[in-house]
């Protein structure tokens, strides 16, 4: 993810690198833009539909923006509608109840997700690092991967299924006169369902990355601190953690970047159980307030703001990144 | 990439583990505990649903609902959703969507990729910016509505397919492949006097089969997977993809059947079971192609720096 969407890298020739090669290098530097754009004719045909894709669906959006600005009405058009100045963001300045509640969930699911989701793939990293067999190994990956792929809405229907007042739990722990669980519908342990369910959908395929930097930490290391006497434990905190710490540092940055936005489709899902008090984030509400009420100019203004916030907090976070002597994802910003 | 084995260490692996002594029975007998529960937790509930699916009506009652091992199991469920109701519809609906979705989406970014990936081509920058831009900020869901309804395609099909048609990251992972094959390759190319769209079929697309498989079967899943714009662009109910008849029959609970014609339909649960197993069975399928080359692609587009 990182190094990819590094464009010096790949866009632009690094200072070490002899240049790219290039049919005919100088004329290239000589030819006027309306010549290059001549010769490149082709290759930029080749691009367009992308383009236009990308300026259809991402950048004309941009301007469906201003209705955060106006009293939008769907029988209006955008332009018709009367100009309101920053009244919409009344709801965040003056902090509507609604939205500040939204604006807790959001927060709280997020600080779970750093402090609850975010180490278990560490650790089932280091697990499946120890094990001997290649095969087993293996195994086990190809079965934790998977339900990554799993849509959530498959996701939540499993976790309705298992855990559900009449689910495959507690239907097996009633007949053996067992507790019985009441988590689905439940608003005090909504929290808690939607952490487990993260922790089931990605722990595994979390683990990736993190296996990818231990696979890579130095053998000679490991065994000089055996050598020195130190056993696996010590191998683990003085050579295997510090290794992977960068990978650690930089991901938990990047989480960090992204507090504002949590499974919108996760928990859109299952609102409807446990009420808005208990599930409303940022997401459904900028849905709710304005797809489903109808009041489009503070929801477009609530969206607004949180998009604004949450680039700023990625570049923030790339820029922390950066201070920690990682890379970042914008390597050239 | 990840599991690969070190040459020439693996057998010191054998003996001592870098050097340490093999942990105990006890040490290893616990790590084997906490990843049989692990794969338990996940495997568990896929036997459930799909046992479940095929089990008749008395074993289902007996059992209260739920079932790990079908005693005699029968395909009614299947044979009573595939009799020409909404999930048949709807299942109709995804695969048409996810084949049309996947193949244009793969098309258009391996073309914008491919037309960025030339060194010195005009305007290379600006459009790599204009891409990496959208990563950063979206404009949220009323103006992404408020196009698609502006723009006629509400309760559309292709209201499905186009908004997600080019993602940024693909085309960033797809150039970075593209900017590996060797310039040399395309340059003797062009002095043998192939021009852009013979370098591009003769020499870029069969050296990339693989990558172009890859990010087609990641859209193709992302396509069978989509749920919210669904929920968003599309009102009528003979239209809806089957992650929407899943969330309305199995997650929300309406009765299942309602439309079908005939006689005496299999237990509820079955119907419901066999919704959940007809939109995750596709996903098993490619599963073993995805685990594989997504790992290493995720792998080496991510750590390889």
């Amino acid at each position: 993810m990182m190094s990819a969407l590094d464009t010096r890298a790949a866009g632009r020739r690094s200072p070490g690198t002899p240049p790219a090669t290039h049919p005919e290098p100088r004329a290239a530097r000589r030819q006027s833009s309306w010549q290059r754009f001549k010769r490149d004719r082709f290759l930029l045909l080749l691009g367009l539909p992308g383009v236009l894709a990308v300026l259809l669906f991402h950048y004309i959006p941009l301007i469906g923006d201003i209705i955060a600005f106006k009293d939008y009405r769907p029988y209006l058009t955008i332009w018709e509608s009367a100009w309101t100045g920053l009244s919409n963001f009344g709801v965040i300045f003056n902090g509507d109840p609604a939205f500040l509640n939204a604006l807790k969930n959001t927060l709280i699911i997020s600080l779970l997700q750093i402090v609850l989701v975010f180490p278990v793939p560490i650790g089932l990293a280091l697990l499946l690092n120890s094990l001997l067999g290649e095969r087993i190994k293996r195994f086990v990956q190809s079965i934790l991967y998977l339900p990554h792929f799993m849509s959530w809405v498959i996701v939540v229907a499993l976790f309705q299924q298992m855990l559900g007042n009449a689910g495959v739990y507690n239907t097996w722990a009633g007949s053996h006169g067992l507790p019985t669980l009441h988590i689905i519908g439940n608003t005090h342990l909504f929290y808690v369902l939607i952490t487990s369910q993260v922790i089931w959908k990605d722990a595994g395929w979390s683990t990736i990355i993190f296996l990818a930097a231990i696979s890579r930490v130095d053998l000679e290391l490991l065994e000089a601190v055996a050598v020195d006497g130190g056993g696996r434990l010590r191998q683990l905190w003085h050579v295997t953690l510090p290794a992977i710490r960068s990978v650690i540092v930089l991901l938990l940055i990047l989480k960090l970047g992204d507090v504002l936005t949590v499974g919108f489709e996760q928990i859109f899902l299952q609102q409807a159980p446990v009420g808005q008090q208990a599930s409303e984030v940022l997401d459904t509400y900028v849905y709710n307030h304005g797809i489903v009420d109808g009041d489009w100019g503070a929801a477009a203004a609530v969206g607004l703001v949180k998009g604004l916030v949450g680039a700023a907090l990625v570049l923030t976070a790339n820029k922390v990144a950066h201070l920690f002597g990682e890379r970042g994802v914008y390597a050239s910003w | 990439m990840v599991t690969q084995a070190l040459p020439g260490s693996q057998a010191r692996r054998m003996q001592t583990i870098n050097g340490t002594r093999p942990p105990g029975l006890g040490i290893r007998g616990l790590k084997g505990i906490v990843l049989l529960i692990c794969c338990a937790l996940v495997v568990v509930p896929f036997i459930a649903v799909v046992a479940t699916s095929l089990a008749d009506q008395r074993q289902i009652t007996e059992a209260g609902g739920y079932v790990l091992w079908p005693h005699h199991p029968t395909l009614a469920a299947y044979q009573a959703i595939f009799r020409g109701g909404v999930v048949t519809r709807a299942l109709l609906v995804s695969v048409g969507i996810t084949a049309v979705g996947a193949a244009l989406s793969v098309t258009v970014v391996a073309l914008l990729a491919y037309s960025l990936s030339r060194p010195g081509t005009w305007g290379q920058r600006s459009v790599l910016m204009l891409i990496l831009f959208t990563m950063l900020f979206n404009a949220g869901i009323i103006p992404n509505y408020l196009l698609i309804k502006q723009l006629g395609l509400v309760d559309s099909y292709w209201s499905l397919i186009l908004p997600t048609l080019v993602s940024a990251f693909q085309v960033i992972i797809m150039r970075a492949f593209f900017l590996e094959v060797p310039t040399e390759i395309i340059d003797a190319a062009r002095i043998d006097g192939a021009n852009e769209l013979q370098i591009l079929t003769r020499i870029m697309l069969p050296v990339s089969k693989a990558v172009i498989a890859v990010v087609a079967l990641f859209n193709a899943v992302a396509y069978w997977n989509a749920f919210f714009n669904a929920v968003l662009y599309i009102n009528s109910s003979e239209k809806w993809p089957l992650q929407l008849v899943l969330r309305t029959y199995v997650v929300n609970n309406a009765a299942v059947g309602g439309d079908l014609p005939g006689e005496v339909l299999p237990p509820q649960h079955s119907l419901q079971m066999a919704i959940l197993v007809v939109s995750l069975v596709p996903i098993c399928l490619v599963y073993p192609f995805l685990q594989r080359h997504f790992a290493k692609g995720v792998v080496v587009g991510a750590v390889k720096g």
